[in-house]
């Protein structure tokens, strides 16, 4: 037992997020998640992975603080969630970019909330536009974009806020395959040099074995984690070393029997 | 969901009463005198439905309406679909309608009294002038953006221009041409009033402007609310057979 | 239309109607109908006015001063019910049972409340014209991508800011819209207000021009109008179409 308790506060300290026992009852009856328990660790990306309708979105939703959980709760550093927070920062689906402003407007949306003065933030902004590759597209509007420029400034905008915690909601799905693989070499780059903890949520278990440290496997609805998997691969080689690395093409056939049963 | 309708109603309800109780408040101030309360103007309305005064003014206002919507109708969605159909009555005629829906037509109500007197006819005519625009605009456009993927899927199997015309423009655009139907007829309510105010007063314009003049307030407003409660009634009746008839799709929602 | 292999712009077609109008004027058709020539001469003539122009100044001000309270008021109530479910449920039943009510059977009201002037011919066009901007400034919000009112919450927009940088933009195609109906049943609402004081404005006009059977100048005065209603509506319409990527961005 003293064991256990010490590994407990050896966690403790290097755990970002961590989800205690929550349930999830939507008004009209649909129970999305039941005593989910689940913890991320700092400066890590996990990956939340499991057939659709499980419940990703609304975890992901309620470590945000946009959604109430039914019971539970979710603490950040160690201090419970009760609404959105300067210390997380959310990556959308669909971008939730304004079509009226500018790209470096809308990078620096976050930072115009919190009332920074205009070129304090127009320069932060600049700096992570550059970042994710968007350099010379600062006067472009997001009507003028790819799908994957757009969420590349999603992405700006998220990193601009300096949060320590970003959630990830099927960032890539809405962008094609070869823009897709282009991203994720690109978001690897930027987890070894942010340092943050990522939170990410997909449907494709090759992009989660390939850009995660853990993987949580998700079972249908109501939500339970079934498996955390860490693919220990050597993230140095290239990235098409990577995906043709036996142990990666292994994880991704291990995941692929573990959730085929679902789809099935 | 069940809470959640008797929340709507009691909502609805509770809207209801906080303006009437305001409107109550305000006539006992009063604000004016010639600013009736609530309660006063529901007795005078009873009394004016009880005694039948109310009931004798309807057929006036209702003929030159009712004709007026009937031509309207039939004259403006012929206009309109035909000039969705076919591109040469579309060059001649949608500019007119274009400019017509924009402009204040009531303006034309002293010279139609100067052409036709201050008659049947005249009032008929302000009802057409005021709803013919948006019908014929609403039937027009309707036709024009039928779905190109249905009208190809209709000369796909081999269908006739009249198939196509009857099977597919015309279903597509009747919720459209419905809806103009809907906003003519509440043009043509402004129209018909606008007509027994201006012209001659006649209906439900004379019982307003006959106690106005002598100073029955009470009785005025009653005659108003009477009026605006029966155009909601009318134009919800029509959204009603809307559904019944052009909207299996809205019926399954509901 | 295609000419001689040439396509001729669709608003060509009313110098048809006009030279139609100036063959039927010449024809004496009707006593209604005045050489559209005629009617045009006569317009050179009276809108340099003195009378003319002070009744132009008296319905744009009217006009001007009925659009901006209603857009005003509109928008924020518009907005409002396109958030907040209470508000929706408690207003939408008088915004419904306005926009098809016979308003002007409600002049007669406000002319007995505020006398034969020019306020009762604004708050009728207040009344034309407001019902329509606020039910569009609703479906303008409702139409918000719900992640975008999800990015502000997270982080952390107050509602002011919610409201000044997300509703009212990510609303804007709508409320445009709504503007330019708005506008177009004011100029109907400042026309009938006028029509029924009938005492300012070009309301004194009309009663003048058709006590005196002046044909002409009636429809002089009408084509002065409605050229100015469909400019406005044009106007509008163009400023709408600018916002179109809007459309575009959003799906
Ligand atoms: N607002 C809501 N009201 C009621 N039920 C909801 C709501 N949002 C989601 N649900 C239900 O909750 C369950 C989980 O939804 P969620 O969006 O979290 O799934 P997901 O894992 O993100 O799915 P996907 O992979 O398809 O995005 C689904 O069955 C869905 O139908
Ligand atoms: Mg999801």
């Amino acid at each position: 037992m003293s064991n256990s308790s010490a590994a407990v506060s050896r966690a403790a300290s290097s755990i970002a997020v961590e989800v205690e026992k929550v349930s999830k009852i939507y008004p009209g009856g649909v129970e999305a998640l039941n005593d989910m328990t689940i913890q991320f660790p700092k400066g890590e990306l996990t990956s939340l992975l499991g057939p659709s309708g499980c419940g990703k979105t609304t975890l992901l939703k309620i470590i945000a603080g946009l959604l109430p959980a039914t019971s539970g709760r979710v603490t950040v550093n160690g201090v419970e969630v009760t609404g959105p927070g300067e210390e997380r920062a959310f990556v959308f689906q669909d971008f939730a970019l304004m079509p009226w402003a500018t790209v470096l407007r809308n990078a620096a949306f976050g930072l115009e909330l919190r009332g920074v003065a205009k070129s304090e933030r127009h320069a932060i902004a600049e700096k992570y536009i550059e970042a994710v590759g968007l350099k010379g597209c600062e006067k472009l509007y997001p009507h003028e974009l790819s799908g994957g420029m757009r969420q590349r400034v999603g992405l700006a905008r998220a990193l601009a806020v300096d949060a320590e915690v970003l959630l990830m909601d099927e960032p890539f799905s809405a962008v094609d395959e070869q823009t897709r693989r282009k991203f994720q070499e690109d978001l690897l780059d930027v987890i070894k040099h942010e340092g943050k903890t990522f939170i990410f949520v997909t449907h494709s278990i090759e992009e989660a074995v390939y850009v995660s440290h853990s993987i949580a496997l998700l079972l249908p609805r109501p939500s339970r984690v079934s498996e955390i998997i860490r693919p220990d691969i050597d993230r140095d080689i290239s990235p098409d070393a990577i995906r043709r690395d036996p142990v990666y093409l292994d994880i991704v056939e291990r995941i692929w029997k573990g959730l085929r049963t679902y789809v099935e | 969901m069940r809470s959640l309708f008797t929340h709507s109603l009691t909502l609805r309800v509770l809207s209801f009463a906080i303006v009437f109780g305001i409107w109550e408040y305000l006539g006992r101030v009063p604000i004016s005198p010639a600013f009736p309360t609530f309660l006063e103007t529901m007795s005078a309305l009873g009394s004016m439905i009880a005694d039948g005064s109310m009931a004798a003014v309807y057929p006036a206002t209702f003929q030159p309406l009712l004709i007026g919507l009937v031509i309207s109708s039939i004259l403006g969605i012929a206009c309109g679909v035909f000039m969705g159909l076919n591109h040469k009555a579309e060059w001649f005629g949608a500019p007119v309608f274009i400019v017509l829906q924009s402009a204040p037509l009531a303006a034309l109500i002293p010279l139609l009294t100067f052409a036709y007197g201050i008659g049947l006819t005249s009032k008929i005519i302000t009802v057409c002038i005021m709803s013919v625009p948006v019908i014929v605009l609403n039937a027009y456009t309707a036709v024009r953006h039928t779905p190109v993927s249905m009208i190809e899927m209709g000369e796909s199997y081999l269908g006739s221009r009249r198939q196509i015309i009857m099977k597919i423009i015309i279903p597509s655009a009747s919720p459209v041409i419905y809806a103009g139907l809907r906003l003519g007829a509440a043009m043509g309510f402004i129209g018909a009033i606008l007509a027994e105010l201006l012209i001659t007063p006649t209906g439900i314009g004379d019982l307003i402007t006959y106690n106005q003049s002598i100073a029955e307030y009470e009785k005025m407003y009653a005659a108003i609310f009477s009026i605006m409660v029966f155009a909601v009634i009318f134009i919800e009746i029509l959204e009603r057979t809307e559904y019944l008839f052009f909207r299996p799709d809205k019926r399954v929602t509901q | 239309m295609k000419l001689f292999g040439i396509k001729i712009p669709m608003m060509a077609s009313l110098i048809f109607w006009a030279i139609l109008w100036e063959i039927a004027g010449q024809l004496d058709v009707s006593i209604l109908l005045p050489p559209f020539s005629s009617i045009i001469m006569r317009m050179v003539e009276i809108i340099p006015t003195q009378t003319f122009f002070k009744a132009f100044l008296i319905t744009a001000e009217c006009f001007l001063l009925g659009t901006g309270i209603a857009i005003v008021l509109g928008i924020p109530i518009g907005v409002l019910m396109g958030r907040s479910i209470v508000a929706d449920r408690m207003l939408l039943p008088w915004v419904n049972m306005f926009l098809s009510a016979p308003l002007t059977a409600l002049v007669p009201v406000l002319m007995t409340l505020f006398g034969f002037g020019m306020k009762t011919i604004i708050l009728t066009t207040v009344l034309f014209a407001i019902w329509i901007i606020v039910l569009d400034a609703r479906a303008g919000v409702k139409n918000i991508t719900p992640s975008l009112v999800d990015m502000a919450k997270s982080f952390q927009a107050s509602h002011w800011q919610a409201f000044t940088k997300i509703y009212v933009w990510a609303a804007l195609p709508e409320i445009l819209a709504g503007i330019r109906l708005g506008c177009i049943r004011s100029v109907k609402g400042v026309i009938i207000g006028q029509l029924l004081v009938s005492v300012v404005g070009f309301g004194r006009l009309f009663e003048l021009y058709s006590a005196n059977f002046l044909m002409e100048h009636m429809w002089a005065l009408l084509f002065f109008l409605f050229f100015f209603a469909f400019l406005i509506a044009e106007g509008l319409g163009v400023l709408e179409r600018r916002f179109e990527y809007y459309a575009a961005a959003r799906h």
